[in-house]
Parts: C-alpha cells; sequence; structure tokens
C-alpha cells in the first residue's frame, strides 16, 4: 500500500488513477499512523509553496514526514511535492521547505526566451546512467510549474532544457522528486511509477 | 526545449463522441475512453473535448466522462463547452480534466477567467475565442455561442484582456478557416502571437501535413488543433509528426 498525503492542495484522483492503471493499492491520508505503515509516502501537490507547507503544519505532517524520510521511509514528491522536499523556496517570499533534498527552488528566468510557466512537453536528459529511472533518456513527459530546483549535481537524475536546465527527476537515498507529472505523461510516465514502486519492493535506492 | 503540441479535438453529446471516428476498428464509433486510448497510442500530446450538448444534465455527464476517460489514458485533457462557472469548473477539474475553456460566459462576464484562475491557477484556465475577420472593421471580429453571435470585441485586444484577467492559454478558432481544410490563418496567429505571452493553440483549416509545417514555421503557436482530418483517418498525429520532424519542429 502507498499513502498518498491527504492535506487538501491539487488534484490527487488522477494520481490515484495512474497508481490503480499500475495495480498498485494506494490510501489517501493524513494520518500518521497510516502513513507509517505504507509501503511508500507519495506528496503530491499542486498551487503555491508557501500555502502547501502551511496546509501540512496545520496537519502536523511536517515532522511526521521528515521522521518517516530519516528512517528511510521511500518517499516520492510529484511536482509541487518535490518542491516541498527541498530547503526552502523563494516563491512570494522565503519560506522553509522540509529540507529532505539539499537545494533552494526559485523562479525560471522569464527573460531567456522561454514562456514561463513552462506548460507541456520536454525532453529529459538522463544525468546518472546508473538510475533506476534511466528508461527516461530522451523521452518527454509533461510539465506545469514556474519554479524550480536549484539542486547539488549528485541530487540530480535528469534535466529537461527549459531556457535552464531543470531537474526533472531528484533523488537522495530514499527521497525522490519529479518535477513532470507522471500521471499525465503516457507511457513513459507510468514506467517512472513502476520504476518507483520496483525500487519501493526491492527496497533498493542504491542507484543514488 | 518545450515540444510543439498536437491535439484532436473530440465534439461530444450525451457522453458520445460525435462525428464518430473510423480510423480504429470500434464496435461503438463513439466511445469517448477507446477514442482516447487510440489518439494516445498514436502520439496525441493532450485531448479536447467540446460538450455539444446543452442542459446542464448532460454537462454532468460531462464530468463522468472525464473520470473514465482519466482511468485508462494519461495525458492533459482540456474540456470545453458551457463552462459558465466556477463550479462547473470544479467538477470538471476534480473529475480529472487538467484545464477547462471557456470562451462564450467569459465574454459575457470577463470577471469568470479571474474568478477560475485564482481558484484553480492560470494553467487550468483556457480561454476560447471564436474570430473571423470583419474586411470592413479591418480586424478579427470575436463571435461567440458556437459562432453564431456576433460581438464588438476585437479578437486581439479581447486576447490581451483575457490573458491579463487570468487565462493561462488561449485557444483560438479562426471561423474563416474552420471546415475548409484550406490551412491555419497565419496572420491571425502572428497578431495574437505578438501581443499575448501565454501558449497559443491554433484551431480551424487544417487539411494537410504542410498546414501544420506552416502554422509552426510561420507562427508562434504552441499547438495546432484538428478534428475532421484526425476522426476520418485523413492523417495521423504519427504523420503530423513526421513531416514536423522533417521541417525541424521540435516534437514529442
Amino acid at each position: 500500500m502507498f499513502a498518498i498525503v491527504d492535506y487538501d492542495t491539487g488534484n490527487t484522483r488522477n494520481l490515484q488513477k495512474a497508481f490503480a492503471y499500475l495495480q498498485v493499492p494506494t490510501t489517501l491520508t493524513a494520518d500518521p499512523a497510516v502513513l507509517a505503515q505504507a509501503d511508500a509516502v507519495i506528496l503530491p501537490g499542486v498551487g503555491a509553496f508557501a500555502a502547501a507547507m502551511t496546509a501540512l503544519q496545520d496537519r502536523q505532517l511536517v515532522p511526521v514526514l521528515q521522521q518517516l524520510a530519516q528512517a528511510g521511509k521511500p518517499m516520492l514528491g510529484i511536482c509541487l511535492g518535490m518542491q516541498l522536499l527541498f530547503e526552502r523556496s523563494s516563491e512570494y517570499g522565503d519560506h522553509a521547505g522540509l529540507g529532505l533534498l539539499q537545494g533552494q527552488v526559485t523562479a525560471i528566468p522569464s527573460d531567456l526566451g522561454v514562456k514561463v510557466p513552462q506548460m507541456g512537453w520536454n525532453e529529459n536528459e538522463l544525468q546518472q546512467p546508473d538510475s533506476s529511472f534511466a528508461s527516461i533518456d530522451g523521452a518527454y513527459t509533461y510539465f506545469v510549474h514556474s519554479y524550480y530546483a536549484v539542486s547539488p549535481v549528485e541530487q540530480i537524475v535528469a534535466t529537461v532544457q527549459h531556457g535552464v536546465a531543470i531537474p526533472s527527476i531528484v533523488q537522495r537515498q530514499n527521497v525522490v522528486g519529479m518535477q513532470f507529472h507522471p500521471e499525465k505523461s503516457g507511457q513513459v510516465g507510468l514506467q517512472q511509477l513502476a520504476s518507483f514502486k520496483e525500487m519501493v519492493s526491492a527496497n533498493d535506492f542504491s542507484s543514488n | 526545449m518545450l515540444a510543439k503540441r498536437i491535439i484532436p479535438c473530440l465534439d461530444v453529446a450525451d457522453g458520445h463522441v460525435k462525428k464518430g471516428v473510423n480510423f480504429v476498428h470500434l464496435t461503438d464509433v463513439g466511445d469517448p475512453v477507446a477514442i482516447a486510448a487510440a489518439y494516445q497510442q498514436q502520439g496525441a500530446d493532450e485531448l479536447v473535448f467540446l460538450d455539444i450538448s446543452a442542459t446542464n444534465e448532460q454537462r454532468k455527464t460531462m464530468a463522468a466522462l472525464v473520470e473514465q476517460v482519466s482511468a485508462q489514458v494519461f495525458m492533459p485533457l482540456t474540456i470545453g463547452g458551457g463552462i459558465s462557472s466556477v463550479a462547473d469548473m470544479q467538477r470538471l477539474l476534480k473529475a480529472g480534466a487538467d484545464k477547462v475553456a471557456i470562451n462564450s460566459a467569459a465574454v459575457a462576464d470577463p470577471a469568470l477567467i479571474q474568478a477560475g484562475a485564482e481558484k484553480f491557477g492560470n494553467q487550468c484556465i483556457v480561454v476560447a475565442i471564436d474570430a473571423a475577420w470583419d474586411a470592413t472593421a479591418q480586424q478579427y471580429r470575436v463571435y461567440t455561442h458556437g459562432g453564431r453571435q456576433a460581438t464588438d470585441l476585437d479578437a486581439i485586444a479581447w486576447a490581451k484582456q483575457a490573458v491579463a484577467l487570468g487565462a493561462g492559454e488561449l485557444l483560438v478558432t479562426s471561423m474563416d478557416r474552420d471546415g475548409t481544410k484550406a490551412g491555419f490563418d497565419l496572420s491571425l496567429y502572428q497578431a495574437l502571437g505578438a501581443a499575448v505571452k501565454v501558449p497559443i493553440i491554433a484551431s480551424g483549416g487544417a487539411g494537410g501535413l504542410a498546414d501544420f509545417v506552416a502554422v509552426f514555421q510561420q507562427s508562434p503557436v504552441d499547438g495546432a488543433l484538428a478534428a475532421s482530418v484526425f476522426h476520418y483517418g485523413e492523417l495521423t498525429i504519427s504523420d503530423v509528426k513526421q513531416a514536423l520532424r522533417q521541417k525541424a519542429v521540435v516534437v514529442r
């Protein structure tokens, strides 16, 4: 069972449908006991960084997620959920994140001839050939975002070019983030979720 | 670099796709899930479902259709047709739509654009514009109600206003070209591209591969939408993408 964190931000239905399609049972929950028992914790999210962190704080979930990740619980943040894994964000002010990945979240520069938000399909370049997500190399995934993660290279599994190099998959041991929407990225997106599921089943996060 | 998007448009009434689709061997030629899956297989980048029915009852059917399609087909879905309130938008987005397209209701009440953008984010709100060239006024005039009702609005000015209010994308149909297969209205999209910075989807006039190449090479649109050329199997999405790739247009 994968637990999808229920904190009232964004549409989790499509993510649940994607896992259902992959025959991975999910439950939508904000209950720390259920999160602790899950095989993996999925952190979704759309909208603004600060509002999402406030919503997590209101449910006393910030220390819960931090302790679970530090204890080795597999965790996957998606889109804004990935950004929340980082230390800070400069979206409308300066806000602390969960601090499970090193680095911060900042605006995509709009003076480089690209449209912001980045909205559409972009081509991934694999940065870590031994990654369990290697199937993403050269494949397109679907993005909708205005901010991106500035991360140490050792956490960056794959990137896309949108004015700057934007990390599309990040990983630090058991903590994984996807900036794109795997539930909206066709077979390639489903494959990335399946790869995460295999890592969880094998309890093997050694590739990064 | 972002890929240019190729977007089939499906007209829906009573939960079924109208105008049939005959490139797949379907027992029910109007089955939305099967048609969406076939388009995903062909490489469509996004799907637009347009509710051509007029009643509230049928709009609820549309939400059920979105639920079903999004459980089997994992790509962006835009729903348009008859959306006239934030509650309409919420029902469709909750059912699994990624974007909602508003047209006549936005012209009647531009504040609806802002209300939707504030609640769901700009990226969810597509403003659809039906426009035709008015030779007397020397401007593109906006039409509503499926093209039946002329307004006083200049399409370029309306596009700017819609974006200022929070539209995250524009889906602009040339009524002069729609159904003609004479190619996209390049000057319309050139004018729009100079006026706004949000993504623009061109619609109306697709007839052959060269039309897709022309609209991407000669105007700054982000996507091209078509219906009949795809439904009747005259072109496949992969044909279009191959032709674009040969002309160095970036596609998925």
